[in-house]
């Protein structure tokens, strides 16, 4: 599969052609001098040029907004706008109308990551360091091509003058390192690369004092220029993690609304709430945090929390959890106590202790790092010493030690990871995959066995009528008419059903909705009733979600629902198992969906009524028996099972607790992304151990030259830049390939 | 070899240049959005004024 079947509408882009015909800009018309405010809008799907105009076309021709800019590279679009309410209601839906898929970003939560003064820091030190690296490399030339005596000292003399300010500032992050690592009494790689620095410099300032024939400058600056790099790479991956996971945080706007005691009703945010406050839930919304419901009736819909699908009657004195969903009524909830009992605090609980236990992990680099500094100190101790004792000419000495730390000193090892990374994780994000934590890359190419959720994951959540022929026309054009006066998720696929199967609605009078119960109409003088079982007067075995259809509380229909296999669901599993990796289905549904969906997806392995406990046991287990295990889940009852996983995944629309707990986040509504992320994490590791592999090999051919004291600046030079230049090659090979 | 005395300075100063240029393309910005940038010269529409976000930064 290519990249771009990861995003519904990559190759047919749904902005390319619908914007064409939009009408030009309206200006300012219609402002009403409301105070301007920044909204942040996340744009997962957009990738090229028509998209960028696209977009802002769109937010251009909203009343009220005064600029929009698209920043492609992140994703999003930052719109100026008047702040009046329903301002964000409106731009994204006239984002998702023209089909982009737009959801909100809380803008104070990114507020902190915007302005990046580290990289910019980094860049600058890069560009003083390359220039006097090129100047200074200009004027080895000379020396190298024969300029001797007193041109060689002027040469010597210039590059001095160049290199040491240019050192002193582009080399501060390494020599700050060195130092923090020397007082806390470790090694790390910037302590050689310091020593390294100096010692270069040190020598090179000797020798051009005394005339001698060799000065290291070039060498010094190339290698904070290549390292730096190496460091910035790093920074640039470590900065979009960040970014991801505070996107993440700020992905959903939390807010509820929150009803005063004189009956006015006010939109807070979830901090601003107390306990015994009342709050407003909206049909279609979610349960805010824990309450009881002191009025309304309505059907809540719990398989974010418990995964499973069938709908609870609710009404005053029901206990709710945030999270769930209300499906047909308003309900007003009294926020209970929010202590150590609550369901999110178990939540949160579980997922901490699910998280002490998974264990640190130590990336390649850090590792590779530990026995390498070593390695080389030990290298240019001895060959000091060896020179100095043996040889008695202690100048030759600290010149062939110098000389040895340049050649050793990691610059391609520097390079090998971060360019890796910097190059896997950009490709990661063009497929839609938000990277939160950069070592999880490395953890996910490890991975044997994947774990998926059902609810949510596997599934889209949205229900389907079983089995529809099985109703006779005149049943169904019954239920049609009921449930198109209804905005009930059940009521939606029957209607959804109908008009597939070509039934048009009965002609029913005078028809009600009882939130909670059903839908009720009037054919004639007998009463049509849809709904729950025991409004309706029907009775029969429960096994599945079921509506029931009875006239006059005679003759039941029984109108079965089940869950919605995501149309990739089963591809997604196929390509799994294709690439030697065991799936297993984990869900707290009741059995018979489970079984269903485990068989049309093709797992054989699942489990039923999982508990969220019973979740992390079971991953645990696995771990226990030595698998790498991926979880891909995104209800509350999952955020412990990813925290406890070796590496995990969750959708862009998981819950919050979800969200913070998964490394990455799958982003435009498709599960295959997963497996394309799997095998570029394998890809992206080979690389790195080949990187690994390529800056050893260099070092196991230039130290025993360095050694016996052959090597010349200019050796210096063109090895440590064709290794540095291999390894980048070598690591930009992975963004590119189609 | 005194032509040195001149070109070594030269070289300098038009290094020195490139540098500043560099930095002033860091300061007003101009790595923030890399890819979008280089979709952006595809457009056919053309800003007749700058944008509203940057004259308010």
């Amino acid at each position: 599969m290519s990249d771009t079947a990861a995003f519904p509408g990559t190759g047919g882009c749904p902005a390319c052609v619908a914007v064409q015909d939009l009408p030009p800009r309206q200006g300012v018309e219609g402002q009403t001098g409301a105070p301007l405010r920044r909204f942040e809008i996340s744009l997962p799907t957009i990738h090229c040029a028509a998209c960028i105009s696209g977009v802002e076309q769109i937010l251009d021709s909203v009343p009220g907004v005064a600029a929009a800019r698209v920043n492609l590279t992140l994703k999003r679009v930052s719109v100026t706008a008047e702040d009046v309410p329903g301002m964000d209601d409106q731009l994204l839906g006239s984002l998702n109308g023209r089909g982009f898929e737009a959801r909100p970003l809380d803008s104070a939560a990114l507020e902190a990551t915007r302005t990046d003064a580290e990289g910019r820091k980094l860049l600058a030190r890069i560009g003083v360091s390359g220039f006097a690296a090129m100047n200074v490399m200009l004027l080895s030339i000379a020396v190298w091509s024969g300029a001797s005596d007193t041109t060689r000292d002027l040469m010597h003399w210039i590059s001095a003058a160049i290199a040491l300010p240019a050192v002193a500032f582009s080399a501060q992050p390494f020599f700050a390192n060195a130092l923090r690592a020397l007082r806390g009494r470790r090694l790390d790689m910037d302590v050689p690369i310091s020593t390294a620095i100096f010692l270069a410099l040190g020598v090179s300032l000797w020798e051009t004092m005394h005339s001698g024939r060799h000065a290291f400058f070039d060498a010094a600056l190339m290698l904070t220029f290549f390292l730096l790099v190496g460091r910035y790479l790093a920074h640039l991956t470590r900065a979009s993690a960040r970014s991801a996971a505070a996107e993440v945080a700020a992905l959903e706007v939390r807010m509820a609304e929150r009803v005063a005691p004189d009956g006015r009703r006010e939109t807070v945010p979830l901090d601003a709430l107390r306990e015994g406050d009342i709050l407003a839930v909206p049909v279609g919304a979610r349960i805010p945090t824990d309450g009881v419901v002191t009025e309304g009736r309505s059907e809540i819909d719990p398989s974010m929390l418990t995964g499973e699908t069938m709908p609870e009657a609710v009404g005053p004195g029901s206990l709710l959890h945030a999270g769930m969903m209300n499906l047909s009524g308003p309900l007003q909830l009294r926020i209970e106590a929010l202590g150590e009992e609550t369901l999110l605090k178990q939540i949160a609980r579980l997922v901490e202790a699910a998280e002490q236990s998974r264990g640190r992990y130590a990336n390649l680099a850090s590792r590779a790092s530990q026995y390498y500094s070593h390695t080389v100190n030990l290298l240019a101790l001895s060959a000091l010493l060896f020179w100095g004792l043996v040889g008695g000419d202690w100048r030759l000495a600290i010149n062939i030690a110098a000389a040895v730390l340049i050649i050793t000193c990691p610059c391609a090892l520097g390079l090998a990871v971060p360019a890796v990374l910097t190059a896997a994780s950009g490709r990661l994000f063009r497929q839609g995959v938000l990277l939160k934590d950069g070592d999880a890359f490395e953890r996910l190419a490890q991975v044997d066995t994947v774990v998926f959720d059902k609810t949510g994951t596997l599934t889209t959540g949205t229900p389907t009528l079983i089995d529809p022929a099985r109703l006779s026309r005149d049943d169904f054009a019954l239920a049609a008419a009921l449930a198109r006066e209804s905005a009930h998720p059940l009521s939606r696929a029957i209607m959804r059903a109908a008009e597939a199967a070509g039934i048009s609605p009965a002609s029913l009078e005078s028809i009600t909705e009882h939130p909670g119960l059903g839908t009720e109409g009037w054919l004639g003088s007998r009463r049509v009733r849809l709904g729950r079982a025991e409004w309706t007067g029907a009775a029969g075995e429960v096994e599945r979600t079921t509506a029931w259809l009875t006239i006059d509380n005679r003759k039941a229909v029984a109108l079965a629902f089940e869950d919605t296999l995501r149309p990739e669901a089963r591809e997604t599993v196929t390509r799994l198992k294709d690439a030697g990796l065991s799936v297993a289905l984990l869900s707290g549904d009741a059995e018979v969906p489970v079984r269903e969906m485990a068989e049309r997806a093709g797992i054989a392995d699942w489990t039923a009524h999982a508990t969220p406990a019973g979740k992390v046991a079971a991953l645990q287990d696995l771990a226990a028996r030595g698998h790498k295990v991926l979880m891909v889940g995104d209800g509350l009852n999952d955020a412990a099972a990813l925290a406890a996983a070796h590496v995990s995944m969750s959708p862009a629309s998981a819950v919050d607790a979800s969200r913070s707990a998964a490394d990455l986040i799958l982003l435009g509504n498709r599960i295959d992304t997963c497996v394309d992320s799997l095998r570029l994490a394998r890809v992206a590791r080979r690389r790195i151990i080949e990187n690994f592999v390529l800056a050893f090999a260099y070092n196991f051919v230039t130290v025993p030259i360095a050694f016996a004291g052959y090597v010349t600046p200019l050796i210096a030079a063109i090895a440590m830049s064709a290794s540095s230049i291999i390894v980048s090659l070598n690591a930009m090979r992975l963004g590119r390939q189609k | 070899m005194n032509i040195l005395v001149v070109l070594i300075p030269i070289s300098l100063f038009l290094g020195g240049l490139g540098l500043v240029a560099f930095m002033w393309t860091l300061r007003s910005s101009q790595y923030d959005d890399p890819e979008g940038d280089a979709a952006r010269i595809l457009s056919g529409r053309y800003d007749d004024e700058p944008a509203a976000e940057k004259v308010k930064r």
